[in-house]
């Protein structure tokens, strides 16, 4: 994205009125009978992960080491403890993650005494059922055919995800209660109207759903609750210094699947990851947050959404997201 | 002063509100004022909408684009469904329901409503209330949503004039009268402009109420849940059956409404046994009370056999057992009603089969007569009918509850969501 280009636009629409001169006073406590807002969004998404425990057969819940699917973990806690949660846990591995996350993964799930199931796109690679261009292609997109193989070996009728409705358009118009069809398919004009917290959880044999049961958390919420809960997150979430190639406007770490291209120079910058996912199409932003507390006030301060600094395969067109969901995406 | 930072670190509550109006009363450029004025557009948000703004060939900005979704709805210029927009204050957090003002507005309306503390109902200051106005405050009404905002828009192509914002408000009040609304308020508003939406402006000074916005952060809430009656549904049973917590046998639930303490005298429905709470139990450790929304586990004092789909309530509030109940419902499904199928429904945390009777009336949303001989009820199709269930519900009038006099319709060949009910 051209930055010069944004700030142009920007300056074409009157500047927003600074909420700083707006609030002389203190914000106030809630009223006693009053739950704060991470407080209701923390009890809707317990709430949630009880219905689906209650209602389906076989669910999972996708972990992959990253900030919103860590939130689900303790939102799982406070939703299951003291009893072992429902269902195990699932994550599928593209094989290029980031070795932090996968270590953190593994130690996560070890210290809530958890079963992991991983499964790999390396396997359906192998199996032919991913057929990649390159070596170095993104496998972000072929997640989804590991996945849907997932849930047919284990029979999961619901997949438990860390999706928010703030991260892109096509999730805003998801249901918190996702249905697929017997291909993973999403269809965004039939989807169940979704009222009061009546969930319809109902799926025939080889049917499943996803539900997002932080649907409605943005990012600042996540990140204000890993502060509340002092939750532990992969190393790469804080600023580090890395080498980095600058690439249309992002920064592309550089790893062997991500060498740098004719005429490019890589640079040693001071980074933090606002996503972790497949590491050929995740970018860090530049940033000095040693601590949860900097990363909110930088995630406050920003002007670039999460997807939008982050994500290279989002770029490629406006309905990248929904054409992968309607593939069987998370 | 305080720190811009303190936008971030708001602890203040969440209000969850509704729009309805169509493109045409400028509710998206209404919403694109909000979430810019509240700095929740970001640069490659707008960089997109500007990049689609110019491949169609349109003069300006079109902010309606940012909250067009789909690729559908993009190559077709339609909205097909509710989106779900955030924003935030240093006083509240907000959740917007974006809901289409044509197409499948009824289905769309009530879909958003039902968890909606608030609608702002967009009224064009040159048309004056339409039509489509009264049917949004009928459904406004009809799902119970406890505030009302009617937004005159477009106060800037009448001339400001406090005359036509008068003779509007006299006008919806009027009909409003009629509806069950418990609190109506008017703003005269320039989305376009802004006037009156986050700041004042200086084009209304005769109006003596606040800015949209200051509204939206101040309008008192906590009475939307009723705080008297304590209705808590099992979802689920915690029997973790460990050598450390061996006899732990927890009831995991929300409350829905009231509140409860330790101590406190309960009863479980529907078997209609009484016990203690002995504890109200959290992850982060007991509590001397809680109150709904909360999610919480109580542990009674003695074994009783309960399971998911009970109730348990307090000592003496007693919601009605029933195994026959009329409703108003909301038809969302394109096939219609059918009162010789068997449906399912779901009514907290019970599933049900039920039998849907013929309608006994169905509302014309557009006058509010009631149409005594319809037959059945299609998509968006609002009518009266009764529900027969094999077992009795542990039910309350929606009115004066809205978790526990709620229920869906479930079509068990589809497993489609066909209706919404509310409970009369």
């Amino acid at each position: 994205m051209e930055l010069a280009a944004a700030q142009e636009l920007n300056s074409r629409i009157p500047p927003a009125p600074d909420f700083a001169l707006k609030c002389p006073v203190p914000v106030e406590a809630p009223p006693a009978h009053g739950l704060s807002h991470l407080e209701a969004l923390e009890s809707e998404s317990i709430h949630i992960l009880r219905e689906v425990a209650a209602e389906c057969r076989t669910p999972a819940l996708l972990f992959s080491g990253g900030k919103d699917s860590i939130v689900l973990l303790r939102l799982a806690e406070k939703a299951f403890r003291p009893g072992k949660f429902p269902f195990p846990l699932l994550h599928i591995d593209t094989g290029h993650n980031f070795p932090e996350v996968i270590a953190f993964r593994d130690h996560r799930a070890q210290q809530l005494g958890e079963r992991l199931v991983v499964r790999s796109v390396e396997d359906s690679i192998r199996e032919g059922k991913v057929v990649l261009s390159s070596p170095t292609q993104s496998r972000n997109a072929f997640q989804s055919v590991t996945l849907l193989d997932a849930i047919a070996e284990f029979g999961f009728d619901a997949c438990i995800g860390g999706a928010r409705r703030d991260e892109e358009k096509a999730r805003a118009k998801e249901r918190i209660f996702s249905f697929r069809d017997e291909f993973g398919q999403w269809d965004p004009k039939n989807q169940r109207p979704e009222l009061w917290d009546l969930y319809n959880t109902r799926v025939r044999p080889g049917e499943n759903i996803r539900v997002f049961p932080i649907s409605n958390w943005t990012e600042l919420d996540v990140w204000q609750y890993i502060a509340r809960e002092g939750l532990e997150i992969p190393s790469i979430y804080y600023a580090h210094r890395r080498e980095v190639i600058r690439r249309n406007g992002q920064l592309v770490p550089l790893t062997d699947l991500t060498p740098p291209r004719a005429g490019e120079r890589v640079e040693t910058a001071s980074v933090r990851f606002r996503t972790v996912g497949d590491l050929t199409c995740t970018c860090p932003v530049e940033s000095t947050a040693a601590t949860v507390p900097d990363i909110i006030a930088e995630t406050a301060a920003t002007r670039i959404t999460e997807r939008g600094a982050t994500r290279m395969d989002d770029q490629t067109s406006e309905a990248s997201m929904e054409l992968r969901k309607k593939e069987g995406y998370f | 002063m305080c720190a811009p930072e303190r936008i971030e670190f708001s602890h203040g509550e969440l209000l969850r509100f509704i729009t309805a109006g169509s493109v045409d009363d400028g509710k998206s450029t209404l919403i694109g004022r909000l979430l810019h004025d509240s700095k929740s557009i970001f640069e490659d948000q707008l960089t997109a909408v500007e990049r689609s703004s110019r491949r169609r060939g349109l003069p300006a900005l079109d902010l309606s684009l940012l909250t067009d979704g789909l690729q559908a709805e993009r190559e077709q210029g339609i909205t097909i469904d509710v989106a779900y927009r955030y924003f935030a204050t240093p006083r509240r957090k907000f959740i917007i329901a974006d809901t289409p003002g044509h197409e499948q507005y009824t289905r769309n309306m009530v879909t958003g409503a039902s968890t909606a503390n608030l609608a702002i109902i967009l009224v064009d200051a040159r048309r004056g209330v339409l039509t489509q106005s009264r049917r949004h405050a009928y459904l406004a009404s009809l799902v119970g949503i406890p505030h009302l905002v009617v937004a005159v828009n477009k106060m800037d192509l009448v001339g400001y004039s406090q005359e036509v914002f008068d003779r509007i408000r006299a006008e919806f009040g009027a009909f409003a009268q009629g509806l069950d609304l418990r609190n109506v308020i008017y703003v005269p508003i320039s989305a376009l402009h802004g006037d009156m939406v986050v700041e004042r402006g200086d084009n209304l000074p005769w109006y003596p109420g606040s800015p949209l916005l200051e509204i939206l952060e101040t309008i008192e809430i906590d009475h939307d849940i009723n705080l008297d009656d304590f209705r808590f549904p099992v979802q689920w049973v915690c029997r973790p059956g460990t050598p450390e917590h061996h006899d732990f046998r927890g009831y995991m639930g929300r409350i829905e409404s009231g509140s409860i303490r330790a101590g406190d005298q309960v009863t479980v429905l529907p078997s209609g046994r009484s016990t203690r709470v002995a504890e109200i139990a959290t992850h982060d450790g007991p509590l001397g009370e809680a109150f709904a929304p909360q999610s919480v586990t109580l542990l009674l004092q003695d074994h009783i056999d309960i399971s998911r789909g009970d109730m348990i309530v307090k000592g003496g509030d007693s919601p009605r057992f029933a195994r026959e109940f009329a409703a108003m419902v909301c038809w969302l499904s394109e096939q219609p009603l059918d009162p010789r199928r068997k449906y399912l429904v779901k009514h907290t945390t019970r599933t049900v089969k039920a039998i849907l009777s013929q309608p006994g009336f169905r509302v014309d949303i557009n006058t509010l007569a009631r149409d005594t001989g319809a037959q059945t009820l299609g998509m968006n199709d609002i009518g009266e009918l009764r529900v027969r269930v094999p077992q009795p519900l542990v039910v309350d009038r929606y009115a004066d509850n809205r978790a526990t006099g709620s229920f869906i319709v479930i079509d068990e060949t589809s497993n489609n969501t066909v209706a919404a009910g509310m409970i009369l």
